[in-house]
């Protein structure tokens, strides 16, 4: 076990895996010579050299393309885009076609595609710089999804994606980059997809925390057990396809209180999904309606007070959860 | 500059010479293949056999048939919606590419793709794409792969005049230059964007030189001329294989057809239609295979009618294979495995009753989803393909046509 910040377990994921399979190649804006925007890829490219740490021009969508095309012919590609922000001029290649590929041909050609891209709002970047995207690749059969919130899930799930044969869109956090944990030794230790983390137990309310929101939530957590002998369950589900729902079902059938905790948007968000999921399959357990804290409904204001109050903090769980105690 | 499209007049047909004897043979009998294969699915269409979108490369055999004898087996070919004829090209039997029209279990996509997404993996047809420009991007990554892995394997990457227009492909031109990646781009100018002719659709019509700003070298050819198109192509192959350099070539053509089979045509003259009819790249190159002794008159209606027969088959073949079955209608979203051991568990995966296994059996049920699955599989089965012997496919042939009772 040793003690490192998310993005360097990440850096430490991509060097083992290209390490290990020589077709493993990297390609993003910046990622090389500049050694990445958040430092993931940091001296890949010396140990690597220019074939396998391929600095790109600005061009999302054909990058993202290209890295389809060589997932087609033999190759595991692992493309950067900058921030989130900037796939959305690459969902075409993302959609269409890797997620689409394997199914419209019939199943001849798989697509082992990873692109990797941060979110987040709170550094004062303003509406085209703070996006969280997780719900609209939620939406896209075909793709895997991963939200890593720890520096150890970041780097076990990672590998993990790098060796699946589907494609992944792979969601870090530019807060969390600098985050610090506890990540265990060996080059196999993965992290599969499907298998939500209990971070911590409680027997009153399932809170579920996405991507930095697992954070929030957990600190959430601890101000209901000091100041309101709450007790609550938090949840992460690492990845939302393929998502965890069992683990989510069975803490609600024990607490029968649930608050999905995301930064997103609320119209259409994992929250949103979340929640018809758990009323469809465990209604009856449930002794108060799904409680959910959302990013504002705006795009993200640049002005530092407005912007702290348009994405969730842990007052708002709070708030979010005694309100499942009310009017009962 | 270019000016009218119809004022285009490239090199004459004659120009470029023929290959061996049983080598020109063999590509009027493709490009009749093609035509012929065009055409019956065109009728299907009109018998509902055939749904979506089905757009006709009638017109541009010469294209593809002088592009793809230019590769060797193990090139990459990647093609566009219209992709049909590329499939047939490299050697994709008719049977599964009008079967996979059919959305049948037997067609190349298993059903899952339709006509814009033909794809055959054994035979390096990396696919037909729907989105305009879409697949110049994996063109270039498929270029890297060859790269990277250290074969000698070039992509020969097929789209339209329109699609010189979207973002990726001025992206693809610069990073393909810029990497040193060993891709054709051949631009099909069949002078329109669906309903937009090229002088309105594009500031620069000498579309050979649209890449020349990003380090592409262009060149130019007769697309409808089967030779010049395999002359052309050839040496950009050539050059891209053995210079590692990406190279743009332009191959002027016409669709005799609609865009698509929902186009009343009325952004064009039937005097511009006919004009472009007289330079039939199958007509003009049976007629130079006689000329030149080649082949004998009847040799070329034998040509014909093999294609017509094959084609019959083809048809018949779609129409007697099973649709896909419903419990195979999550197939092939996911590879399955260690990580992913069933599609219902990217789905809402719960201890208790699997939703999708729920539907699955629902399907299979007597009943069907609300019946609609059945419904569907009547309907097709109302039409009669019906007969076509090769007579009367030649009085129907797409040369003699006219132009107002297609489309529709």
């Amino acid at each position: 076990m040793a003690v490192m910040r998310y993005r360097e377990a990440l850096n430490q994921a991509l060097r083992e895996e290209m390490r290990a399979d020589e077709t493993v190649v990297l390609m993003g804006e910046d990622i090389g010579v500049f050694n990445g925007a958040f430092k993931v890829t940091n001296k890949l490219l010396e140990e690597f050299g220019e074939k396998r740490v391929r600095d790109t021009p600005i061009s999302e969508n054909t990058i993202v393309g290209m890295g389809v095309g060589a997932a087609m012919c033999g190759l595991r590609p692992v493309v950067e885009l900058m921030t989130i922000n900037f796939s959305l001029l690459a969902m075409d290649q993302i959609v269409n076609h890797a997620a689409h590929i394997h199914y419209m041909f019939g199943g001849q050609v798989q697509v082992p595609l990873v692109v990797r891209m941060p979110q987040g709002a709170g550094h004062q970047l303003g509406p085209t710089h703070s996006h969280c995207f997780e719900a609209m690749f939620l939406q896209v059969p075909g793709l895997l999804v991963a939200v890593p919130s720890t520096a150890a899930d970041a780097k076990g799930l990672l590998k993990a994606a790098i060796r699946d044969p589907n494609p992944v869109v792979f969601i870090e956090h530019e807060y969390l980059y600098g985050q610090r944990g506890d990540v265990p030794d060996g080059e196999d230790v993965l992290v599969p997809f499907g298998r939500a983390a209990v971070r911590r137990e409680g027997d009153d309310v399932t809170l579920v925390g996405i991507s930095r929101m697992a954070l929030t939530a957990q600190r959430a957590a601890e101000i209901l057990a000091d100041e309101h002998e709450i007790e609550a369950e938090v949840i992460d589900p690492r990845t939302l396809r393929p998502l965890d729902l069992d683990s989510i079902l069975e803490s609600v059938r024990k607490t029968n209180r649930c608050v999905i905790v995301e930064e997103g948007w609320p119209h259409g968000g994992v929250g949103a999904n979340l929640a018809a999921l758990i009323q469809e399959q465990a209604f009856d357990d449930l002794d108060a309606p799904i409680g959910r804290v959302t990013g504002a409904d705006l795009p993200m204001p640049y002005s530092r007070p407005l912007e702290q109050i348009a994405y969730p903090h842990e007052p708002q769980v709070v708030e979010a959860v005694l309100a499942t105690f009310r009017d009962l | 500059m270019e000016t009218q499209a119809t004022e285009r007049d490239p090199a004459p047909a004659a120009a470029a010479p023929l290959p061996e004897p049983a080598a020109a043979r063999e590509w009027l009998e493709a490009m009749s293949l093609i035509r012929r294969f065009e055409e019956r699915a065109g009728e299907m269409y009109a018998k509902a056999k055939v749904g979506g979108f089905l757009h006709l490369a009638i017109g541009e055999e010469a294209t593809i048939v002088g592009a793809v004898r230019a590769l060797r087996d193990q090139d990459y070919l990647i093609s566009t919606y219209r992709s049909h004829g590329h499939a047939l090209a490299r050697g994709t039997e008719p049977e599964r590419v009008m079967a996979e029209l059919f959305g049948r279990e037997t067609g190349v996509s298993r059903g899952r793709g339709g006509s814009m997404h033909m794809f055959d993996l054994e035979r390096r047809f990396m696919g037909g794409y729907g989105i305009v420009g879409g697949n110049l991007p994996l063109a270039a990554g498929m270029g890297l792969a060859s790269d990277y892995l250290g074969t000698e394997d070039v992509t020969l990457c097929v789209f339209g005049d329109g699609a010189s227009n979207q973002g990726t492909f001025g992206e693809t031109m610069n990073l393909a230059a810029l990497w040193q990646l060993p891709v054709v781009f051949m631009v099909t100018n069949n002078q329109f964007g669906m309903g937009t002719s090229l002088e309105r659709h594009s500031a620069v019509t000498d579309l050979q030189r649209k890449g020349e700003g990003f380090g592409v070298p262009g060149s130019r050819c007769d697309g409808m001329d089967v030779a010049d198109t395999f002359r052309a192509i050839g040496e950009a192959v050539q050059r891209a294989r053995a210079d590692r350099r990406p190279q743009l070539v332009e191959a002027i053509t016409y669709r005799f057809r609609g865009h698509s089979m929902a186009d009343p045509e009325e952004y064009r003259t039937k005097e511009q239609v006919a004009l472009w009819r007289e330079r039939d790249p199958l007509a003009v190159f049976g007629r130079r295979l006689v000329a030149e002794g080649v082949l004998s008159e009847d040799e070329l209606q034998q040509v014909d009618r093999a294609a017509v027969e094959r084609v019959d088959a083809a048809v018949a073949f779609a129409d007697r294979s099973p649709f896909p079955a419903p419990e195979s209608l999550y197939d092939d979203v996911y590879v399955l495995g260690d990580q992913l051991q069933g599609w219902y568990a990217v789905d809402e995966r719960s201890a208790g009753v699997h939703r999708g296994e729920h539907e699955r059996e629902l399907a299979a049920s007597e009943r069907g989803p609300e019946g609609a699955y059945e419904e569907a599989v009547a309907a097709a089965g109302r039409e009669d393909v019906g007969e076509k012997p090769a007579d009367a496919a030649q009085a129907g042939s797409d040369g003699v046509a006219d132009p107002e009772q297609e489309g529709g």
